[in-house]
């Protein structure tokens, strides 16, 4: 155990004393959360929203003075038909189209509820969703308001329509699919080369001839990058959360345990490609083309699976980050839990021991 | 006489498929004795020292290292013996100070250990005021003078040191064999394999391997006269000529 832990401590003087790799490691992850992030926050300040009121009366004006009051919204007035809502959109400045019915206030009184309907444009998802989140959280402040002493409640529900998009497809992806990509960058790459670099500098076999057990040092210089990535997925986290507002809707602790797993997925590969290499370079494009690669084409966070013709579709199933990525998003997205996703974890777990079996008999044959 | 032999091999061999990489080396390594292990490029060298460290298994013959089976006990083996390589085997981005402190760790020495370990060491290689920089800042010879000090940090009672030399420049040469005389006087044994003919001549004993055999072994001056050569490198010509296996 002392052997094990002077060990890692020389591994963590490797990473904190080499910039570079403290640049992947730490800035790499924050960089991209941004960039993604921003592009998706600052479009919903002063979004421009037409209204077209076909009721006119008091609770649709009311409504219209609260949405009007917040600032993340500009009101146009106009009465247009559907045809030339559509055209509006085209036209690509109007984020969405609120439209009360006839009869809104009528409709209230008299049977408890009543119907806004929402347009958004969801060739661009993220705001799309940002949009209409604001403009439903809106309608239910409003709801509360005129039912504060009411013993009927009145309802008013949002029908919401996506043009364009109607499934939504990428929304919200980018947090997730960042995740996948920082891990495995890190997980593989980094530990293929850390091992392959002892490899090349001649010290792998002073520590194969040292009494230290060859299957601990693999696992000792492991251990740093498990660390490091969960340090990762701490910060990725915190990003989204405090800085995007976007709130992980299930259950954290989960959400870390799948990472431990997709971690130890990508160190297993790490290591894989470090035994079968035996040179730095080679273990990077190995690490990238062929991990890095499918996981931006193959996991769903920028093409749709869906939309790819069936070969690929089934090619796409033995990508690990695919599986991940899909945990992921079910858990910080829809609130899903361990019930709902044991099929992808089971997945993700067999890829894992698989890819550690295999590492570990190709080491020990190496070895002879 | 007691039994003070360290290494003993007898007709180690080691196969590849149909290539006998070492084909039944036979000899046996005293205390304390600064053993020359020669050969050209290809001649075995490599394989036979990876099975006397424990890292390959022999295919037939036998052989114990510190007493120690190379078959059975090559957990015990690693324990005893220091190894030094060619290629530099310190660790560039990490201070001499963290160097130490690791092999003394992988090798289990106590703390405490480690720290009087490390002071004498310092000390015994004027780096005192070196310890807290990095590897990488180092000249070369120091680098190797530090290398050697590491690989015989845990007391082994052989050292193995593969072309521990290489592109080094004489003086600091010199002063490397120093080192080895004087671990080999603490009663270390030294394996050492190397190129350079000169080298040979501080050995007590060298043996000379051939295309897998080994094809002699003795003191240099009982070499020099039987081969009736003015120095090592012409015995090692008559020899490496007839060799078949090259690189």
């Amino acid at each position: 155990m002392k052997q094990f832990l002077a060990f890692v401590r020389k591994e963590f003087y490797h990473v904190l004393r080499d910039r570079r790799t403290l640049l992947i490691l730490f800035g790499m992850p924050i960089a991209q959360i941004l960039i993604f992030g921003f592009a998706l926050t600052n479009e919903v300040k002063d979004s421009e929203i037409l209204v077209v009121d076909y009721a006119k009366d008091n609770a649709s004006q009311e409504l219209l003075t609260k949405i009007g009051s917040s600032r993340y919204f500009n009101i146009r007035q106009a009465a247009l038909s559907h045809n030339e809502i559509l055209s509006t959109f085209r036209k690509g400045k109007i984020k969405a189209v609120v439209v009360f019915p006839a009869h809104f206030n009528e409709d209230l009184l008299h049977q408890n509820k009543a119907q806004v309907q929402i347009i958004t444009d969801a060739s661009d998802v993220n705001t799309a969703n940002m949009v209409t989140n604001y403009l439903s959280s809106i309608i239910v402040d409003y709801q509360n308001q005129i039912n504060a002493n009411l013993e009927i409640p009145y309802r008013i529900t949002p029908e919401v329509r996506m043009l364009y998009n109607p499934q939504l497809k990428g929304a919200h992806g980018f947090v997730p699919g960042v995740m996948a990509l920082v891990l495995l960058l890190v997980s593989v790459m980094m530990t293929a080369i850390s091992i392959v670099r002892e490899k090349e500098t001649g010290t792998m076999e002073i520590l194969l001839v040292s009494p230290f057990k060859p299957v601990l040092v693999i696992f000792a210089k492991a251990f740093p990058y498990l660390a490091l990535s969960l340090v990762n997925v701490t910060a990725i986290l915190l990003l989204s959360v405090f800085v995007l507002d976007l709130p992980v809707k299930g259950s954290v602790a989960l959400l870390f345990a799948e990472s431990t797993l997709f971690i130890i997925t990508c160190l297993a590969l790490g290591i894989f490609i470090s035994i079968k290499t035996s040179s730095q370079q080679v273990a990077m494009l190995i690490s990238l083309m062929g991990m890095l690669l499918p996981t931006i084409m193959f996991s769903g966070f920028l093409f749709p699976i869906e939309n790819m013709p069936l070969p690929l579709q089934v090619i796409s199933n033995i990508v690990p980050s695919k599986w991940f990525y899909i945990i992921v998003k079910s858990i910080m997205i829809k609130g899903l839990g361990l019930a709902a996703l044991w099929r992808e974890t089971l997945i993700l777990l067999g890829m894992t021991l698989f890819l550690l079996l295999v590492s570990l008999k190709s080491f020990k044959i190496r070895l002879q | 006489m007691q039994d003070d032999r360290v290494i003993v091999c007898e007709k180690l061999t080691k196969r590849f498929g149909d290539f006998v990489a070492t084909n039944e080396i036979t000899f046996d390594v005293h205390r304390g004795e600064i053993f020359g292990f020669l050969g050209a490029n290809g001649a075995g060298k490599t394989t036979a020292m990876r099975m006397l460290c424990g890292l390959s298994s022999p295919s037939s013959g036998k052989a114990t290292i510190a007493g120690f089976d190379v078959y059975t006990q090559t957990e015990q083996i690693k324990k005893h013996i220091g190894y030094m390589s060619q290629k530099f085997s310190l660790y560039e981005n990490l201070t001499v100070r963290e160097n130490i402190e690791f092999f003394g760790g992988i090798y289990g020495l106590s703390d405490e250990r480690i720290r009087s370990k490390t002071a004498e060491l310092l000390q015994r290689l004027g780096l005192k005021s070196e310890a807290n920089k990095l590897v990488a800042s180092l000249p070369l010879g120091w680098k190797q003078k530090l290398s050697f000090s590491v690989a015989v940090l845990h007391e082994p009672k052989i050292v193995f040191l593969d072309e521990p030399t290489g592109g080094v420049d004489p003086v600091t040469r010199r002063q490397f064999w120093d080192m080895i005389y004087e671990a080999a006087n603490s009663g270390i044994t030294v394996f050492v394999t190397t190129h350079y003919m000169d080298e040979a001549e501080y050995c007590n004993r060298i043996s000379i391997m051939v295309d897998g055999r080994m094809e002699v072994l003795d003191t240099p001056a009982n070499l020099k006269s039987s081969f009736h050569a003015r120095s090592m490198d012409e015995v090692f010509y008559q020899l490496a000529r007839g060799a078949k296996r090259g690189d």
